[in-house]
């Protein structure tokens, strides 16, 4: 394809027709403004961003100097950094795996029946787009230490009340559980699109191939057909769950300590508390690399499945 | 009973207690979700004693509704929040549409030096993730002066590689025929993008609508880097700045600001439903 439009620019290139010429600067034309905002906007901010990190530089400081790869070399032992790169990854390995998993089967519950499909695939895709800052304020309220719904209703049937969001034993497990409940509805209408696309014939033909159990289908036909879905949410997921940000604002603020601090919060607080610009920088490239490498094995994903289809 | 309708009747009871058991499950799902949902209901109508009693009730005995909500309608801002929300969504929407349809017509029906070049530009574009844009674009709004106002929420969304690579997709599927048709009949570059293309290509227009302004609305991210003022903050930002002014006295009126906060968009997705699962599940590709 690519090939192709290549050649035929040279040709029109070796015939200069005033047609085409005048075509040609139209296009360029029409293009212009997106061109020079993508640049301003985005290309060069980000060649900046590669520029800073190699810098001493504070934000309203007159001077920067060179200190090479030392932004790096410090991450290595910051203590912070450290538990936030941890934490991402436990809070990443978590919400990815228990979102699709939690997706798929109430995906599969509801298609199993006719009744109530659209009130249920609603309700669940609710937190999907309720603004999270107003919902992480609900979800404080919910689990207060002693006038929370939770912690009512785990006093009444005798058990522990733990101090969900400023005990460090429990405040990112908490904020796993807010990931999950706000990604599952999407994972959800993915597989739900999926399983509509499951040819019907292919169960019949697994039925006379001798699979008859519920569970012997679920493995032979729905299973592999939902993979290409499975993968690409995998993806999408783990970007939204390395974007985390508000709930720990709001929630943790990265404590008690250390205990909840997630990438993105360690990059606001390092570049827009403390202003230290050079290390924000360096920290930005670092979230930029994890993402980029994430979105781009969703691109190959998403290449394998036009491959074998 | 015959053996054939002891079948039927078997199978009849299982399908009743599958059922029993999809809705049971879905029930117990559904709570989890609406969970937050409920409880923030509550508190916004309970008086203050009541949301610190100690026993599980969520219809409070004296509804406090108007003193919530009018607390949070006064003490702070809130409709002014959300009437700045509105305008930064939909300028932005605005000028991201008028951006990105002339970008993508060109990609896709004009031939020119440097369109696979652009058209790469934009795919790295879409690679990038707007948080690692905050430090540069932080600086260079403080040197321009425009720290703390709508331009500093509305530039930095102005472009969007993901409109000029979705409408491009879409462009490329019209047939050159109507485009030619349209010049023949005297229209101008741009009227062929605006009466030709983005009419035919309703679906993805509305998608993306839908997949910006939700985004922009719950963006905290951004405004919290950018406004320092009351009167600019957007409804995130500006529940935010409520509760660190209540330091956590006053779950109602908090609660009644967090429903306010959340409910046009619920509301738009109530009455389009289908058009919002669409929108926000393209969001993948960001």
């Amino acid at each position: 394809m690519a090939v192709i439009v290549k050649q035929d620019t040279a040709r029109e290139r070796t015939q200069p027709s005033r047609r085409a010429w005048g075509h040609a600067a139209t296009g360029l034309a029409l293009v212009g403004p997106a061109f020079l905002l993508l640049m301003v906007l985005v290309i060069l901010p980000v060649g900046a961003v590669f520029v800073l990190a190699v810098t001493d530089w504070q934000l309203g400081a007159r001077s920067m100097n060179f200190v090479g790869l030392d932004n790096f070399a410090a991450m290595l032992t910051d203590r912070v950094f450290r538990a936030s790169l941890i934490n991402t990854g436990i809070y990443v390995a978590t919400v990815v795996p228990a979102t699709l998993i939690a997706g798929l089967v109430i995906a599969l519950v509801i298609e199993s029946g006719g009744a109530l499909r659209g009130l249920y695939r609603a309700i669940h895709f609710l937190p999907v787009m309720a603004t999270l800052a107003a919902m992480a304020m609900a979800w404080e309220a919910l689990l207060h230490p002693t006038i929370g719904l939770v912690n009512q209703a785990l006093g009444q049937l005798g058990l522990p009340r733990p101090n969900w969001l400023s005990d460090p034993a429990y405040a990112l497990a908490t904020l796993c559980v807010i990931g999950v409940w706000q990604h599952l509805g999407y994972a959800m209408v993915l597989f739900l699109a999926g399983l509509k696309a499951i040819p019907p014939d292919l169960y019949d033909a697994a039925s006379v191939d001798g699979a008859d159990g519920a569970l012997d289908r679920f493995f032979t036909v729905t299973f592999p057909m939902l993979g290409p879905v499975a993968m690409f949410l995998v993806v999408v997921v783990s970007v939204k769950a390395f974007e985390t940000f508000d709930t720990v604002r709001i929630l943790t603020e990265g404590g008690p300590g250390v205990s909840s601090e997630l990438l993105l919060h360690t990059l606001y607080v390092e570049s827009f508390e403390f202003f230290r610009t050079g290390y924000g920088s360096a920290l930005t490239v670092v979230f930029l690399f994890i993402v980029v490498l994430l979105t781009l094995s969703q691109a190959r994903a998403l290449d394998r499945r036009v491959h074998y289809s | 009973m015959t053996a054939v309708a002891r079948t039927i009747r078997s199978s009849w009871m299982a399908g009743i207690a599958h059922a029993l058991s999809r809705h049971l499950t879905l029930i117990g799902t559904s709570a989890f979700i609406l969970m937050p949902f409920v409880w923030m209901l509550s508190l916004s109508s309970k008086p203050p004693h009541e949301a610190f009693q100690a026993e599980v009730s969520l219809l409070p005995d004296d509804w406090y509704i108007v003193e919530n909500y009018g607390e949070a309608l006064t003490s702070v801002p809130m409709l002014r929040f959300m009437l700045n929300g509105a305008i930064i969504c939909l300028t932005v929407l605005v000028l991201q549409i008028a951006v990105a349809a002339p970008a993508a017509y060109a990609l896709a029906k004009h031939r020119f030096f440097g369109r696979d070049a652009i058209f790469a530009l934009v795919l790295v574009g879409l690679l990038i993730p707007h948080q690692a844009l905050a430090i540069p674009l932080f600086a260079a709004f403080h040197q321009l002066g425009i720290l703390d106002s709508f331009a500093a929420l509305i530039l930095p969304g102005v472009i969007s590689p993901f409109a000029i690579f979705l409408f491009r997709q879409f462009f490329k599927t019209v047939p050159d025929d109507l485009v030619h048709a349209g010049r023949l009949d005297g229209l101008s570059e741009l009227s062929i993008v605006w009466r030709i293309m983005l009419p035919l290509a309703m679906p993805a227009v509305i998608a993306f609508s839908i997949l910006s302004v939700v985004g922009r609305w719950n963006d905290l991210f951004l405004p919290l880097i950018m406004i320092r003022s009351e009167e600019l903050m957007t409804p995130p930002l500006g529940i935010y700045y409520f509760r660190s002014q209540e330091a956590g006295t006053a779950f109602g009126p908090l609660m009644a600001a967090a429903v306010l906060v959340v409910l046009p968009l619920i509301v738009g997705f109530l009455v389009a439903q289908r058009r919002f699962v669409e929108g926000l599940s393209l969001g993948g590709v960001k």
